[in-house]
C-alpha cells in the first residue's frame, strides 16, 4: 500500500476517535516527558559533579601530616605536625610528580576600610596554581621570591573580594590580615562549588613562609597541615602514590612495624567514586521514567486492539475488495505508530518545558541534549511498533468472511 | 473448446462434522454468463457464493477459477485473485462509513498499488456511469440505499473485473430501486459481456439472470436457463 494512503487512513481513524486516540496519546506524552526530564535532571547532575571535578584539578594526591600512636592512644590525621617543607620539595622531585604545594591554613579575619570577612587564609606556594589548575584573573600571582622573603602578599578568592570590596578592584590595595598589613596582588578567576559543597572562592592564599613565621606562628618551624600533589598523568597515579609513601617512610625514619605518620589521599578516586554515584542516580532516573513509556505503550496496544475489534467487518470489506494480509497488518501498525509519535512530539516538548521550570524552581542545573531527546523518541516509536504490532497481526490474520460476517 | 471461468468439481462445506452446508456440487459457468442462484434462507446458497468469491474455502471437492485451483493459493494469492479478476455487491452494501464515496470506489485499486491521481480518476468515471457524478465528496450514510448499491457496483466494476458476484444485492431496497440494480447488472452483461452471478430468494430478480441454479438443503436441485 501506498505511503500516502496509509498516513491518510492513520489520519482518519485518530479523528474518528478523538477523544480516545487523545487519552492513548497522553500515555505517550507523560512516559517520553518523564524521560526526557528524568535524563535531563540526571545528566545535569553529572555535569555539576564533572564541573567540580575539574575545578579541583586532576591527577591530586593530597598528603596529610599523620596521625600517630602515643601510648596506645591513636591521633586523627593532621593532627601532628609530621610535613615540611622539606617533604614537600623532595616529593616534587619524583619522576611521576608534575607539580606540589606545600600547605599550611588558618582561618583569620580580614579587614578592609569598614568592611571585615573572616576567611580560610592559605600559606602555600606558586605552584598551587598549576596544581588546582587555577588562574589569575586580575592582577598577578606571588612568586618564589616572595617564599623566599616571605613577603605580605595575597592572592584574593571572588567572593572575599565581593564581600570586603565589593564592586572596587582590590588589586594593589592593602588589607589587614590579623592585624598585619597585605597587598593585595591579585585576583583569582572563580572556581564555584567543591564536590561537598564548600565554596572554593571564599579564601585567600598567602606566602607559606608568610603563614610560618608571621601570621600563625608556630612551635615546629618549616611544618606544614598538608602538601597538594599533582601526578604527571592519571597511568601513573597508582606508581606515584607508593613512591611518594616509600619516600616519606624512608624520611621520616619509619621502621617496619611502625604505621605511617601521614596520609596519602588520592583525591581524584573520591571524585570518581562521586562521579559513579551520580550515574548511577541518572541511570536510575532513566529507568523509573521508562517505565511510564512502557505503560504508555500498553495503553496504546490496548486501545489498538478495541480499534480492530470495532472495525472487524470494515477489514473484512477490505479483504473482500483486494487487500492482502500485509496491506490490513500495516495499516493498524501505522495507526498505532502514528499515535505515539504524535505523542511522543508532543511528549518532547512537555518533557523539555518541565526540565525548563524544574531548573527555574529548584535552582539545580538540567541539560537537556539531543541525543536524550532522540532517544526518547525513538524508544517512543519502537514502542509503538511493538505494542501495535499484535493488534495489527490480529487484524491481518482474520478470516475474509468472518470479519465480513462480524456484527 | 473455451475453458470455463468457474468450474466447480465435487465441492462440500462443513460447519460441523456430519452437518453439511454444500454436498457435492458439481456446475461450470463460462465468461458471459448471468446465473442466478437461488435457494431459501439456509440453503447454503450464500456459503456457495463465499466460495465462488474466494472469500471461503471448501472442506472438499475443488473450484477452479480460469483453470486455478483455488485450494492451492495462499491467502494473499487469494486476496490478489479477489482484487483482480471478481467484484463484489453486497446485501448491506458495506461501504466504509469514514470514507468519502469516491474514496470507497478507488479502494480496491488502493490494493492494486494505483496511485492517487489514477484511483481519483477512475472513480469518477465509474461514478459518473453509474450516474452519481455529483456525489463524490458525500459519505455513504448522506446517499439513499439504491444510491449507496450504486456506489457499491461502481466499487465493484473499477478493477474492471471478469465476474460480479452480488450477494443479495437488492434485498435492503424497495421493488423499484431492485428493479433498476438489476438492469444495470442486465446492461453490464451485455454491453461488457462481463459474468454475473446474483444469489436472491426472490424470484422476480432471478427471472433477469439467464441461467438459474436452484441450492435446496445444499444440493443443486436444478440448473437451466430461464
Amino acid at each position: 500500500m501506498i505511503i500516502g494512503a496509509l498516513l491518510g487512513e492513520g489520519w482518519a481513524a485518530m479523528r474518528a476517535n478523538r477523544l480516545r486516540t487523545s487519552l492513548t496519546m497522553l500515555g505517550m506524552v507523560f512516559g517520553v516527558g518523564a524521560v526526557i526530564m528524568m535524563l535531563a535532571i540526571g545528566q545535569g547532575a553529572q555535569l555539576m559533579v564533572s564541573e567540580s571535578i575539574a575545578s579541583m584539578g586532576s591527577n591530586l594526591f593530597i598528603v596529610l601530616s599523620g596521625s600517630t600512636t602515643a601510648g596506645g592512644l591513636r591521633q586523627g590525621a593532621g593532627t601532628v605536625p609530621t610535613l615540611t617543607l622539606e617533604d614537600a620539595q623532595a616529593i616534587s622531585e619524583l619522576p611521576e610528580i608534575a607539580a606540589v604545594a606545600p600547605t599550611f591554613s588558618n582561618t583569620a579575619q580580614l579587614i578592609y576600610a569598614s568592611s571585615n570577612w573572616s576567611t580560610l587564609v592559605s600559606g602555600t606556594t606558586p605552584a598551587f596554581l598549576s596544581v588546582r589548575e587555577w588562574t589569575v584573573s586580575s592582577g598577578e600571582a606571588f612568586s618564589d621570591s616572595d617564599v623566599r622573603s616571605a613577603t605580605r602578599v595575597l592572592l584574593m578568592g571572588q567572593t572575599v573580594v565581593r564581600n570586603l570590596f565589593g564592586d572596587e578592584n582590590p588589586v594593589g590595595k592593602m588589607v589587614r590580615v590579623k592585624n598585619s598589613p597585605f597587598l593585595v596582588l591579585g585576583v583569582l578567576a572563580p572556581k564555584g562549588q567543591s564536590l561537598d559543597g564548600r565554596d572554593q572562592d571564599d579564601t585567600v592564599f598567602i606566602p607559606i613562609t608568610t603563614a610560618q613565621r608571621q601570621l600563625f606562628g608556630t612551635e615546629f618551624p618549616g611544618m606544614v597541615r598538608f602538601i597538594m600533589v599533582k601526578a604527571k598523568s592519571a597511568e601513573v597515579m597508582d606508581r606515584a602514590e607508593r613512591e611518594m609513601i616509600e619516600l616519606l617512610r624512608a624520611r621520616h625514619r619509619i621502621n617496619e612495624r611502625q604505621e605511617d605518620d601521614f596520609t596519602v589521599r588520592n583525591l581524584t578516586a573520591v571524585a570518581q567514586a562521586a562521579a559513579g554515584t551520580t550515574k548511577a542516580m541518572a541511570t536510575m532516573l532513566g529507568a523509573i521514567a521508562s517505565v511510564s513509556l512502557l505503560v504508555g505503550g500498553i495503553g496504546i496496544m490496548n486501545i489498538m486492539l478495541v480499534s480492530v475489534t470495532e472495525r472487524t467487518r470494515e477489514i473484512g470489506i477490505r479483504m473482500a475488495i483486494g487487500a492482502r494480509r500485509r496491506d490490513i497488518l500495516l495499516q493498524f501498525l501505522f495507526e498505532a505508530v502514528m499515535i505515539s509519535l504524535a505523542g511522543s512530539l508532543i511528549g518532547v516538548v512537555v518533557g523539555i518545558a518541565c526540565a525548563y521550570f524544574f531548573s527555574r524552581f529548584n535552582d539545580a542545573l538540567v541539560v537537556v541534549t539531543l541525543s536524550s531527546v532522540l532517544l526518547a523518541f525513538g524508544v517512543a516509536v519502537a514502542v509503538g511498533v511493538f505494542f501495535g504490532f499484535y493488534p495489527a497481526r490480529k487484524a491481518a490474520n482474520l478470516k475474509p468472511i468472518e470479519a465480513l460476517r462480524f456484527q | 473448446m473455451q475453458r470455463p471461468l468457474i468450474c466447480v468439481n465435487g465441492l462440500s462445506k462443513y460447519y460441523l462434522e456430519n452437518m453439511p452446508v454444500l454436498k457435492n456440487i458439481n456446475f461450470s459457468i463460462d465468461s458471459g454468463e448471468f446465473v442466478a442462484i437461488m435457494g431459501h434462507s439456509g440453503s447454503g446458497k450464500s456459503t456457495l457464493m463465499n466460495i465462488l468469491g474466494c472469500l471461503d474455502t471448501a472442506t472438499d471437492g475443488h473450484y477452479y477459477l480460469e483453470g486455478r485451483d483455488t485450494a492451492a493459493l495462499s491467502a494473499d494469492e487469494l486476496a490478489v485473485l479477489r482484487n483482480r479478476l471478481i467484484g463484489f455487491v453486497f446485501q448491506g452494501f458495506n461501504l466504509l462509513p469514514r470514507s468519502s464515496i469516491l474514496d470507497n470506489i478507488g479502494l480496491p485499486l488502493l490494493y492494486a498499488g494505483k496511485n492517487k491521481a489514477e484511483r481519483r480518476e477512475k472513480a469518477l468515471y465509474m461514478l459518473d456511469r453509474v450516474g452519481l457524478a455529483e456525489f463524490g465528496e458525500r459519505r455513504p450514510n448522506q446517499l439513499s440505499g439504491g444510491q449507496q448499491q450504486r456506489v457499491a457496483i461502481a466499487r465493484a466494476l473499477v478493477t474492471t473485473p471478469k465476474l460480479i458476484l452480488a450477494d443479495e444485492p437488492t434485498g435492503n431496497l424497495d421493488t423499484q430501486t431492485g428493479e433498476d440494480i438489476m438492469k444495470i447488472f442486465q446492461a453490464l452483461n451485455e454491453a461488457h459481456n462481463i459474468t454475473i452471478i446474483v444469489v436472491t430468494h426472490e424470484a422476480d430478480i432471478a427471472a433477469h439472470a439467464k441461467r438459474l441454479i436452484r441450492v435446496v438443503d445444499g444440493r443443486i436441485a436444478s440448473d437451466q436457463p430461464s
